[in-house]
């Protein structure tokens, strides 16, 4: 009905003069969609167009898709791929499930204790990725790292962390693992506290068992919240790049080369713009086809 | 009593698992704090003092004697502080616009900022960093500041806050004579408080944080932040590991000072978007 009436005013009254009217709807909205227009939108559009450019410093002409073609012929390209995807593989699901189950756990206990575990956890959060990454490289010192001395007394022998390339990709994904999940903790018990209660409750009067409680009532209502913070997760994770930047610059032998970082390189060392671009694109298509695919895959059966 | 026990030995399980997960995360920041106070002689040593014998300054006396640190932790107070005002203000006043204005235009706008909150920053690195160039800004505080101001999630989040400011209110200011802004600074500002804190917080510890762009956009010294700062002094003295992490620690303490002020605002998480 209303829908109806406002349609009838809108044809009568001529576009300018609406506009005209609600001019303080676009004062207010204009100061910040003028700077989003020309440094967030331009280079979105720009770097599509880039991407056909044989850009650097010596020349700026347009190749058509070669630096595609020149991409997809590039073994290191695929090495930064399969590299990135073992690293979003690895770090996504465990800190998910780190997570999930701290989440949890803390869940059945007064609320002093839960706010000092969830700050426990939310700390190497607010600390920036530069110095944890600082940090771990301090700690993975294969000769007077904490975690040889650590390993030392289990009779384990040091462990070349990062110095190796079967070693350095496993101890990245297991640093981040560590340190990470602080804000996903959060979000998921902000989402556990607004389930009734009686849910719980109900369902062990039932006799039901923690696992069964969690498979069935858990679970399945944390289930939009997961979604959420897997693709949010997937997304950062596939860009990670200041870790890389400070422990391994891509090796040993390319082992922990990631594409974030391989732009980084082909754009500003080697200042092939054009080049750079167009990975970026790749990367771009394939962060929305992950999400499409987590969306179709944990949201087909959301229900609330 | 069964059942309590059974509770009891549950609930000490769970306890034991936080306590090694939470230990496994806090304690490579203690030993960041640990070996910041060790003496530069001590830390290359096997196996490593847990507890440092003679707790040392030295490594914060060395930091300190590096001037440029200073101007790299103003240059992070300014970005961050200039960005974080900035930000709120500005996605505030469009936020406001988005969720109480009918003008033409509107969706498309909203759309258009939903749609960008997934495009990683990685797609618009490259072009964003020629765009800067071309204005001169490479190595300026603008250049460190506007594309920092220009993400969309500030946005989306007012909006969201913004819904939930009764109309009746900003219709009544109108029929007493407020002009549009007045009404904006005088009532929609002092109510949504809230959100406003939630949007600062988090965009100044994100910018304080922030390493990726300023490493780009700076090319002297003089203008690195503290984050890019950080990894210059990581290349040019790899292995003094108790300077590194003083450094670090000098650089860390200031955002935990800034989590444990704001504490709630953290731990409560960002829930201002489905108030209702």
């Amino acid at each position: 009905m209303n829908n109806v009436d406002s349609n009838i005013v809108k044809a009568k009254i001529p576009l300018h003069k609406r506009m005209w009217k609600n001019k303080a709807g676009y004062f207010f909205v204009l100061p910040h969609l003028s700077l989003f227009a020309i440094f967030f939108l331009l280079p979105v559009g720009w770097g599509m167009y880039l991407s056909f450019f044989d850009y650097n410093a010596f020349s700026q002409s347009f190749i058509g898709i070669e630096n595609y073609k020149y991409i997809f012929e590039d073994d290191l390209f695929w090495k930064a791929l399969k590299n990135t995807f073992a690293y979003t593989l690895g770090v996504v699901p465990l800190w998910l499930g780190k997570a999930l189950l701290v989440t949890v756990l803390i869940y059945p206990f007064h609320k002093k204790i839960r706010t000092f575990f969830k700050a426990v956890f939310y700390l190497p959060h607010v600390t920036s990725s530069v110095i944890i990454a600082m940090i771990w490289l301090w700690v993975f010192n294969p000769q007077y790292g904490l975690l040889n001395y650590f390993l030392s007394f289990f009779g384990i022998d040091p462990v070349i962390w990062l110095g190796n390339s079967m070693t350095a990709m496993p101890s990245l994904i297991m640093m981040q693992v560590i340190m990470g999940g602080g804000s996903t903790i959060v979000l998921l018990s902000a989402a556990m506290a607004s389930i009734p209660e009686y849910y719980f409750e109900a369902a062990e009067l039932e006799g039901a068992g923690s696992w069964a409680i969690f498979k069935n009532i858990t679970l399945p209502l944390l289930k939009p919240t997961i979604l959420y913070a897997m693709i949010m997760g997937t997304i950062a994770n596939f860009q990670t790049f200041s870790n890389i930047y400070i422990m391994t610059q891509g090796g040993p032998e390319f082992s922990t080369l990631t594409i974030a970082y391989l732009v980084y390189e082909t754009a500003f060392k080697y200042y092939e713009l054009g080049l750079a671009s167009a990975m970026s694109m790749i990367m771009f298509v394939i962060l929305v086809v992950l999400g499409i695919v987590q969306f179709k895959w944990l949201g087909s059966n959301v229900e609330y | 009593m069964k059942a309590k026990t059974k509770k009891n030995i549950k609930k000490t399980i769970s306890l034991i698992i936080l306590g090694i997960l939470g230990l496994l995360a806090f304690i490579p920041l203690l030993w960041m704090v640990i070996t910041a106070f060790t003496q530069p002689t001590l830390t290359m040593k096997f196996p490593p003092d847990i507890i440092p014998k003679d707790p040392s300054l030295e490594n914060f006396a060395d930091l300190f004697s590096r001037k440029v640190l200073f101007r790299w932790t103003l240059n992070s107070i300014i970005v961050a502080g200039t960005v974080t005002i900035v930000q709120v203000f500005f996605c505030a006043m469009a936020g406001y616009s988005l969720a109480k204005k009918r003008f033409p235009g509107r969706k498309a706008i909203f759309a258009i900022y939903i749609s960008s909150m997934m495009i990683p920053t990685q797609v618009t690195l490259v072009p964003l960093y020629i765009i800067v160039a071309k204005f001169g800004l490479v190595n300026t505080y603008a250049g460190l500041i506007l594309p920092a101001i220009s993400a969309p999630f500030g946005v989306f989040l007012m909006r969201q806050f913004m819904l939930s400011v009764p109309s009746e209110m900003l219709e009544a200011a109108r029929i007493d004579g407020a002009g549009e802004f007045r009404t904006f600074m005088k009532i929609v500002l002092p109510i949504s408080k809230p959100a406003l804190a939630v949007l600062g917080i988090f965009t100044f510890v994100g910018q304080w944080n922030s390493f990726l762009w300023p490493l780009i956009i700076t090319n002297t010294n003089e203008m690195r932040t503290l984050q890019a700062g950080l990894s210059l002094i990581q290349e040019e003295v790899p292995m003094q590991y108790s300077y590194l992490m003083a450094a670090a620690t000098f650089a860390a303490i200031p955002m935990i000072i800034v989590f444990f002020s704001f504490q709630k605002y953290f731990l409560r998480g960002i829930t201002v978007g489905s108030v209702k």
